[in-house]
């Protein structure tokens, strides 16, 4: 059954701290450098932050009111993803398009919650002050600009995308959960069209506040993901990943072009001690039919032993294979991580070349390219594996 | 083969086991009889503080034994306790559970009471907001915190504990969740890739801070006086929901694999439909049509026509605006049949529970077919003229059901809708 629909990437939507649109993301890849890494605003956290965006050009004024920064992202590259697949505006097709969005919670008021903590370090009755404060102090909106599902929500209201609307939540699984379930979907013939991906606001400090208790954050001085043994860590990164995923058949009868095959996408779970990550992400890979020449586009976080064992992995499973951690160009997404690395992997599949090394760790590429393995480990758990081929010219043809 | 697959081919899916908490009780069988005796589990807050509230009640459940209150760690008590009912009516082993877990639970966030805690470690350095709270953060181990604010930590643990295979799926459609949950289950067994799905939808989020969302969108009930009366659905006199706290757990499998170990089937789920909303992140297009869009695409995925429902298990949540909405876009499915289709709203007892309500109510309609019998709406004493619909007023009736629908609607364009039956192939 698994084949039954060859399922294509035909549009992708990237806005991060390198700006937005394929171009400026292949361009990137290219420089194999960070850009806009922002060390001084979150100090000691490190954050890939984005430039100034033009918001209105995906998202009306009014539209823009009623979220959150993290919805703008999204939402802003669910617009790009859905102009690239050239299905922006075309009601009929989103009405019927279905959409797997990734998401973790929005942005609190940090100024009422300042408020409430200095209230309460001398209140008598926390519990009374709290009540006032919150029923006095907080928007009424901001709790739609909080929910989980309501980017996914914002994506409907704004471009129109209604076949129907999921929100996996859950770290970086969630984003493995989206490219997965939409893959599976499309494949078993239950959905012609997805609209998939997540967006990730790096420039906040309830979500640093989140990674640090863990003590998952980088410090101070940035530097590339394999190059953090002695300051692990992840540095958090704002952008919004989007894909328009769709059956082959679907693709030609539309004369939309591919990217590339998602050819599969495996998710894994569990705990991670005693070698059960090791063991789990070979019989993954075992089960998938990648080759082992392929390029490898890994998602790694840099958290310390997540990001450890999966060199290891890579490094016996793909012993001559380049391979780049895309975390040390764009920071890491969360949510959106793996949507990002499933559309970096078209984008190259489409351009037919890999990218030099991001750091002294990564081997040049040499092989001419046709299938890239995707990675994305979770800094605590979940794991994802993708594999991404080309698409022949005559494969195109309707 | 051939009576393990539906008229369009597909697996046949079975649901094989049952479990659910709510205000009335934990377990299927306290919950279904107090549910066909009209009771309700809505109450005084007495969690936290509640004065200076709008509202003062909802549906908590207070009899759970947790070590550390906090909504994660209640959300997981109550998944975890209706999920193992459900495995364990299903005569599945309990540690080893062959399919995946779709799990529809409550966003997370740090709550006041681990703010406060972290912010008291810095009070005196004169630090104060969240650079004070990150240097907290920094200053000490805080593993366990961190573990319990992780989005994917209920799911983590129902998997470690169920042996639930794969990764697991945390989801939100906000109000519709649990129906997404199942429907989710649905779809993976239809495509073959799991003989089984354990699917669980569960909140226990009524917090100060949560209430206090719901108040400020005037989203909920303040008849504060008489707590067990003031859900009202499809009343002239309802003023909104009251918030609640459950779960719901379904084992659905493809009826093949329920038949060949010989386990009891409840039910069978005929269909799902699913349609979002692009009018309004609360409110519903004027004209019903993704409702109405969900409903059809439901009965339509499940080959029945609007004349084979028997019973509506309604989202009837008690707000103006969703019960009246309800109404009009069944009446557009239904037409004048709609008048004698009775629909009732489990949440007139339990309220609404939110992230759970649509596993919960997927959990009711299934008793609702074991026992043929109508849970009531309560506290109809004062019908909307504008809804003449057979609500079940009161009291549970018996009746011969077949097909049951069951409607969840979300924050968000969020709709979904599931059909039941108990025509099981023999």
């Amino acid at each position: 059954m698994k084949d039954k629909h060859p399922v294509w990437v035909t549009g992708i939507g990237l806005l991060s701290s390198h700006g937005e649109g394929p171009d400026a993301h292949w361009a990137a890849m290219q420089g194999g450098k960070p850009t806009n890494v922002d060390t001084s605003s979150f100090a000691p956290y490190p954050i890939h932050a984005l430039p100034e965006t033009d918001w209105a050009t995906q998202i009306s004024r009014r539209d823009m009111r009623q979220m959150e920064p993290w919805q703008q992202i999204g939402t802003y590259a669910a617009g790009l993803a859905l102009e690239d697949a050239g299905a922006k505006g075309n009601e009929d097709l989103c009405g019927v398009m279905d959409m797997i969005v990734a998401a973790g919670g929005g942005e609190r008021d940090l100024e009422v919650d300042t408020t409430v903590m200095n209230e309460a370090r001398t209140a008598n009755d926390r519990d009374a002050m709290l009540n006032e404060r919150l029923s006095n102090d907080l928007r009424p909106t901001l709790f739609l600009a909080q929910l989980s599902n309501l980017l996914a929500g914002n994506i409907s209201i704004v471009h129109k995308v209604t076949g129907s609307s999921r929100t996996f939540m859950g770290e970086e699984g969630a984003g493995v959960s989206a490219i997965q379930t939409a893959h599976a979907r499309i494949a078993g013939g239950q959905s012609d069209i997805v609209l998939v991906g997540g967006g990730y606001n790096a420039a906040r400090e309830d979500m640093l506040l989140l990674f640090e208790l863990g003590g998952y954050l980088t410090h101070d001085d940035w530097a590339p993901v394999w190059s953090r043994k002695d300051n692990p860590g992840f540095a958090l990164g704002s952008m919004g990943a989007f894909l328009v995923m769709e059956s082959a058949e679907h693709a030609r009868k539309r004369g939309a072009k591919p990217y590339a095959e998602l050819k599969d996408v495996a998710g894994t779970h569990g705990p991670r001690g005693e070698g059960r990550l090791a063991k789990r992400l070979s019989d993954a890979l075992a089960g998938m039919n990648v080759p082992s020449n392929s390029a490898v586009l890994s998602g790694a976080s840099g958290a310390t032993n997540a990001t450890a064992t999966e060199t290891n992995f890579l490094q016996s499973a793909f012993p001559e294979a380049p391979i780049r951690a895309f975390g040390s160009v764009f920071g890491h997404g969360v949510e959106a991580q793996f949507p990002l690395g499933i559309a970096l992997a078209a984008l190259a599949m489409q351009r037919g070349e890999f990218c030099a090394p991001f750091e002294a760790a990564e081997r040049e590429a040499s092989e001419p390219l046709d299938s890239i393995f995707v990675t994305g480990v979770g800094h605590y758990r979940a794991e994802g594996l993708g594999h991404v081929v080309a698409v022949k010219d005559e494969e195109t043809a309707g | 083969m051939s009576q393990y697959r539906d008229s369009k081919g597909r697996p046949i899916i079975a649901v094989t086991g049952l479990g659910v908490v709510s205000s009335l009780g934990e377990g299927k069988d306290e919950n279904w009889r107090r549910l066909a005796a009209g009771e309700s589990g809505i109450h005084r807050i007495d969690r936290f503080g509640i004065e200076g509230l709008r509202t003062t009640i909802a549906g908590t459940v207070d009899f759970m034994d947790l070590d550390v209150p906090s909504a994660p760690a209640l959300s997981y008590a109550l998944a975890d306790s209706a999920a193992s009912e459900a495995i364990s009516q299903s005569g599945i082993d309990e540690t080893d559970f062959p399919g995946p877990l779709f799990l529809a639970a409550p966003p997370v966030e740090m709550e006041w009471q681990h703010r406060f805690a972290l912010d008291q470690q810095v009070q005196s350095d004169g630090e104060q907001g969240y650079s004070g709270l990150l240097k907290a953060a920094r200053a000490g181990k805080h593993e366990d915190l961190y573990e319990l604010l992780l989005f994917n930590r209920t799911a983590d643990r129902l998997s470690a504990k169920f042996g639930t295979k794969g990764l697991p799926v945390s989801l939100s459609t906000a109000c519709a969740s649990g129906a997404t949950a199942v429907q989710l289950g649905v779809e993976a067994i239809r495509r073959g890739e799991a003989s089984s799905a354990l699917c669980v939808g569960t909140d226990g989020s009524v917090t100060t801070e949560a209430l206090v969302r719901f108040s400020l969108l005037s989203a909920l009930t303040t008849n504060n006086d008489e707590p067990t009366k003031a859900a009202r659905p499809f009343s002239k006199d309802r003023d909104g929901f009251v918030m609640a706290e459950g779960a719901g757990a379904l084992v659905l499998e493809s009826l093949e694999s329920a038949m060949e170990r010989g386990a009891n089937v409840l039910a069978i789920i005929k269909g799902c439909g699913e349609k979002a909303d692009h009018f309004h992140r609360t409110r519903s297009s004027p004209d019903g049509s993704p409702v109405i869009a969900a409903v059809n695409r439901a009965l339509d995925d499940a080959g029945v026509g609007f004349a084979d429902i028997n019973y509506i298990n309604a989202h009837g949540t008690s707000t103006p605006e969703n019960d009246r909405m309800e109404y009009f876009s069944l009446k557009e499915v239904f037409g004048e049949r709609i008048h004698e289709t009775p629909i009732s709203s489990n949440k007139s007892m339990i309220g609404h529970t939110l992230t759970a309500a649509g596993a919960i109510e997927a959990v009711f309609s299934v008793l609702t077919l074991q026992n043929q019998t109508l849970p009531p709406t309560i506290n109809y004493d004062t019908p909307d003229p504008d809804i003449p619909l057979d609500v079940v007023p009161h009291k549970a009736r018996e009746a011969a059901v077949t097909n049951v629908l069951s409607n969840s609607f979300g924050f968000g364009g969020q709709n979904a809708c599931l059909v039941f039956s108990n025509e099981i192939p023999a």
